[in-house]
């Protein structure tokens, strides 16, 4: 009984394969698209856990240089003859041929349990380790490593990418830095007994855990901000899916109305379909996730650069195939077909035997539903208000998108349907009235896609107006923060005042960089010495100020701080920061500032240097008229290398190149959700196509000829995606405000002013329009060529 | 005669607009195996609503159906599917074909379902009622007559106990539609099963064993 209610079920797809064409295919794009970026998250994560585990980053205390980035090994001997349990570290950048990669050296003895080589720890580990002077490395630079030194190199891939690990000794005979270190990792368990740090190497600062590279933290903004993308092209694939199921089920009354007449118990019945459901949603989820990959792989390389760009965070560039990955992949499948198919499955269930074979008006809502829906919409426009302005938190800002999605998607064919009901009443013509009603009657069953080309154009505008926003301001931070004409660097400390001496003549003015790592008002902190003068002055701009913000810092009596810290720790001009246990300043000041997720504050240079007299700056900013001539100087006369100069332009150009590749991956997903949209209209059109005839036949029958009646279909696709649009437009410039107000001050603490770009609406509109012209342009052809016997065959089957 | 067919003080009645509507007021009929009967009446005398309740496909508000010893007021919904599947079989007037199988599929639909699927029994009947070249085609490449005809086919392939035919031939066309019931009697007969006809046409009535007249929801 089972096989031939299968069979009888399946042969509706067998004989409608467009259909199941869209079903498998929406269903397949929503899976890509979901498990693409969440491939991406699961890699990033991958790396930044490979990193914590084997490197220790994050997890475990450390004692860090207090200026520049050395230990002497004398102070970690005394150290352990103190009793501290610490274990050394080096590491360092190295160039093996074309590939450059981190070297890390532990030492297995004294390392906390855990840290080292993941995949080969066993007994040969430690032996090899210091008996053999084998480095583990990653991989992806294994190879390079092994042409470039005399030590085998064993490949591991549970370590960061980039990254070969090895002893000490030879990690330091490797870099070249005989008898140094980076950084001590503290074990968990220490001598209650200890002498405190200060008394043994007062050059030292512990840095408790959370305090140092906490990468995941960091970027968990940019990952939400990836998942949310996923999750609303995946919402716009299962409007497809929930449309294809809908009609698939409404089409197929007739077929389950006989098959209960015939004798087939109704639980069979539906569970035969949930089976029918489950084959089909792993087939395209299985598609979906192979997509998916192809996506995630082709990526990955922008991900990456953004990631190291922003975050400084490495990750592999190379994608690996996770089963977890691939499972959940195929477990959103499953989740989003159980979505799309509960309701037509409970409309079955509760489907008297006895009822109309014949499809009703496809998903016509009845007065009762319109009634649900619209409580609906006004419920989620409410909560979405109540959670952008009560509420707290990215996943609270988030939430409060996807209501005002939500609620604005649903309000859509209500909106339409009042905007044709207006058209119909001021037609003059009766072809025109008869135009506007039968558009009217298209709605319930394109409004699904209709609800997708909404959300997808929403969803551009949105964030071609974050991103653009974001753009402009950003390169006038740029202008206002890079005023120096060239960037130096000098090798050492003792060498900076032979630099200042020697560009002292040549230059406008010598802008030393100073600056340290702290902690201010109990956030992780960058604190600046600034040299007040006209680049500063003439050039910041603030978002806050009290009084002369400038000549206020140049006296030591005020401090400025960015958006972030201002934010985070809700200090305001007026309000008052301590800046060391001694020193507390007023704040004077809160700047913008585009280029970090850290907090920072700038303090003069005097009181700068009376605070940490032991900080050198090793970097300066030149102002010149000339700079080229300069950097001829530089070179030719101080004998300086030069690649230790950064022009102005060069830095301009890397920090817009990290921006533009923030945004590609999001400009892709984007562009995808937009491709989704037009192929969810272009299958509804297909599919309606069918049913159609019944609808045209009486006005061909009438006098109006096939031909006009395809181009009428074309000119109705066109219309009903134009009025979208009107409502995508103001939709996409709130959840523009949304993501610069909300999401943006949440996720990386700044908020950005928004700019309008109605060249680019109109574009995009434009875009649109084709599409959905493109997407009217076969079924419109297909109906102009129907041959007359099917018009006749109408009237002659009326019963 | 056994009776293969029970009915005692059946009532029906639904909820309409203006009120309820008492379709069926004590309906008593009995029907013996192998035997034919018409039902005759005008349109909404109940006619189509008494072939629904006997056939499972609706439920009485009162009385008893008893079919070949089993009362199906009782049963549930599996139950009354069960008694479709087995033992009651239903020819209506909108053919109720699957759209989507082809001619040879249909007919031997109903009998998979049943387990009783005889490729040989579906293949003589397809060409009792001359369908044998239209085997591999689909319903909608069928007339009105050639469709009715695989529904009285996918009938009694079921070899059903009892066949219900609701205006069988009401989309047919005159010398059509003697046509066909003039096969749906000879198989019918053939195989044993007892037939009950709503009908319009006292014409077709009178080739049926017994007629009984439906009026106002009562036996006339």
């Amino acid at each position: 009984m089972s096989r031939a209610t299968l069979g009888a079920l399946w042969s509706f797809w067998r004989r409608n394969p467009l259909q199941l064409f869209t079903l498998v295919a929406g269903l397949a794009l929503a899976t890509a698209l979901w498990s693409g970026v969440q491939a991406l998250n699961a890699e990033a994560r991958a790396s930044y856990d490979a990193a914590a585990s084997v490197l220790g980053e994050g997890r475990f205390d450390q004692i860090v240089p207090r200026a520049g980035d050395t230990i002497a090994q004398g102070s970690y001997l005394a150290l352990r003859r103190a009793g501290w349990q610490v274990g050394p570290v080096i590491e360092g950048p190295l160039d093996a041929g074309d590939t450059q990669l981190r070297i890390v050296g532990i030492d297995p003895l004294t390392a906390p349990a855990g840290l080292g080589p993941v995949t080969q720890a066993d007994d040969t580990v430690l032996q090899d380790f210091v008996a053999e002077g084998v480095l583990f490395a990653h991989p992806g630079v294994a190879e390079a490593l092994e042409a470039a030194l005399a030590q085998r190199v064993v490949a591991d891939p549970g370590l960061p990418p980039d990254t070969a690990i090895t002893d000490i000794g030879i990690a330091q005979r490797v870099l070249d830095r005989p008898g140094e270190l980076s950084r001590l990792i503290v074990a968990e368990q220490q001598p209650m007994a200890r002498p405190p740090l200060d008394e043994i190497a007062s050059d030292l600062v512990l840095q408790p855990s959370q305090q140092t590279a906490d990468i995941a933290q960091l970027t968990d903004s940019f990952h939400l901000n990836l998942t949310a993308f996923g999750l609303l092209s995946f919402a716009v694939g299962i409007f497809i899916v929930h449309g294809a199921i809908g009609l698939a089920f409404e089409q197929r009354r007739g077929i389950i109305r006989t098959l209960r007449t015939l004798g087939l118990p109704l639980r069979q019945l539906i569970a035969l379909m949930v089976l029918e459901l489950l084959i089909l949603s792993l087939v395209a989820g299985g598609i979906g996730v192979l997509l998916g990959y192809l996506l995630a792989a082709t990526l990955l390389p922008d991900v990456a650069a953004t990631l190291e760009g922003l975050y400084g965070a490495r990750i592999s560039g190379s994608l690996s195939l996770n089963p977890a990955w691939w499972l959940s992949g195929l477990a959103i499948a499953l989740l989003g077909t159980a979505l799309a198919a509960t309701g037509a499955l409970w409309r079955i269930a509760r489907m008297p035997v006895l009822a109309s074979g014949k499809a009703r008006a496809w998903a016509v809502a009845s007065g009762r539903l319109r009634g649900l829906q619209g409580a609906a919409v006004a419920a989620l426009l409410l909560a979405s208000g109540l959670l952008t302005v009560l509420g707290d938190g990215l996943i609270a800002g988030f939430a409060g998108l996807a209501c005002l999605l939500i609620g604005a998607a649903l309000a859509l064919p209500v909106i339409l349907d009042a905007l044709l009901t207006l058209a119909q009443r001021r037609a003059r013509g009766v072809r025109s009235e008869w135009f506007w009603a039968d558009t009217r009657q298209q709605l319930p069953g394109l409004r699904l896609a209709l609800m997708a080309l909404l959300l997808a154009m929403a969803a551009n505008v949105g964030v071609s107006t974050m991103v653009s926003s974001f753009r402009l301001t950003f390169i006038g931070f740029l202008d206002q923060r890079l005023t120096a004409e060239l960037y130096v660097g000098v090798e050492s400390e003792d060498e900076a005042p032979r630099l200042q001496e020697f560009a002292e003549p040549r230059t406008d003015a010598i802008l030393p960089l100073l600056s340290v790592d702290t902690r201010l008002a109990d956030q992780p902190t960058q604190l600046f010495g600034a040299r007040v003068g006209p680049s500063y002055a003439d050039n910041w701009s603030f978002i806050a100020s009290d009084g002369p913000v400038w000549e206020r810092v140049d006296g030591g009596e005020a401090v400025i701080i960015n958006e972030q810290l201002a934010r985070r720790a809700d200090l305001w001009p007026g309000d008052s920061l301590p800046i060391t246990p001694d020193v507390t300043l007023p704040i004077a000041g809160v700047a913008g500032d585009y280029g970090n997720p850290k907090g920072q504050a700038v303090i003069g240079e005097a009181l700068f240097r009376d605070l940490y007299p032991a900080e050198r700056a090793t970097r300066f900013g030149l102002r010149t008229d000339d700079p080229s001539a300069l950097r001829d100087a530089l070179v030719d006369e101080f004998g300086i290398d030069p690649g230790q100069i950064t022009d102005q332009a060069a830095l301009k150009r890397f920090s817009l190149d990290v921006f533009e590749r923030t945004f590609t991956v999001t400009g892709a997903l984007n562009i995808l959700t937009l491709a989704v949209a037009g192929f969810a209209m272009l299958m509804s059109l297909l599919t309606l196509a069918g049913m159609r005839v019944p609808q045209l036949a009486p006005a061909w029958a009438l006098g109006v000829t096939r031909a006009e009646l395809g181009r009428l279909e074309l000119l109705r696709a066109v219309i009903l995606a134009g009025l979208t649009l009107l409502v995508a437009l103001p939709l996409g410039l709130a959840l523009a405000w949304m993501l610069l107000a909300v999401i943006n001050v949440e996720a990386f603490g700044w908020r950005l002013p928004m700019y309008l770009f109605p060249l680019d609406y109109a574009r995009l509109g434009a875009f649109a329009l084709l599409a959905a012209m493109l997407a009217a342009l076969w079924p419109a052809r297909r109906l102009a060529r129907t041959p007359a016997a099917h018009l006749l065959k109408v009237f002659a089957n009326a019963n | 005669m056994r009776m293969l067919l029970d009915i005692t003080d059946l009532t029906k009645s639904y909820e309409g607009p203006e009120g309820r509507i008492e379709v069926l007021r004590g309906i008593d009929l009995s029907l013996g195996a192998g035997q034919t009967l018409a039902l005759t009446g005008e349109s909404g005398s109940g006619k189509s609503t008494l072939l629904h309740l006997v056939g499972g496909l609706d439920q009485a508000d009162g009385g008893r159906i008893v079919i070949d010893g089993t009362d199906i007021t009782d049963l549930d919904d599996a139950g009354r599917a069960a008694l479709r599947r087995d033992t009651v079989s239903i020819v209506f007037q909108q053919f109720n074909l699957i759209p989507s199988l082809d001619v040879a599929a249909n007919i031997a639909f109903q009998a998979r379902l049943a387990g009783r699927h005889e490729p040989d029994r579906n293949h003589a009947l397809a060409a009792a009622l001359g369908l044998t070249d239209q085997l591999g085609k689909y319903p909608e490449d069928l007339s009105g007559g050639q469709q009715q005809r695989v529904a009285i086919a996918r009938t009694l392939a079921a070899q059903p106990r009892l066949v219900l035919a609701d205006e069988p031939t009401g989309n047919l066309d005159e010398a059509t539609a003697a046509k066909v019931l003039d096969q749906m009697l000879a198989l019918v007969a053939e195989t044993g099963a007892a037939l009950m006809m709503a009908t319009h046409s006292p014409g077709l009535a009178a080739r049926l064993d017994a007629r009984v007249n439906l009026s106002l929801g009562q036996l006339a």
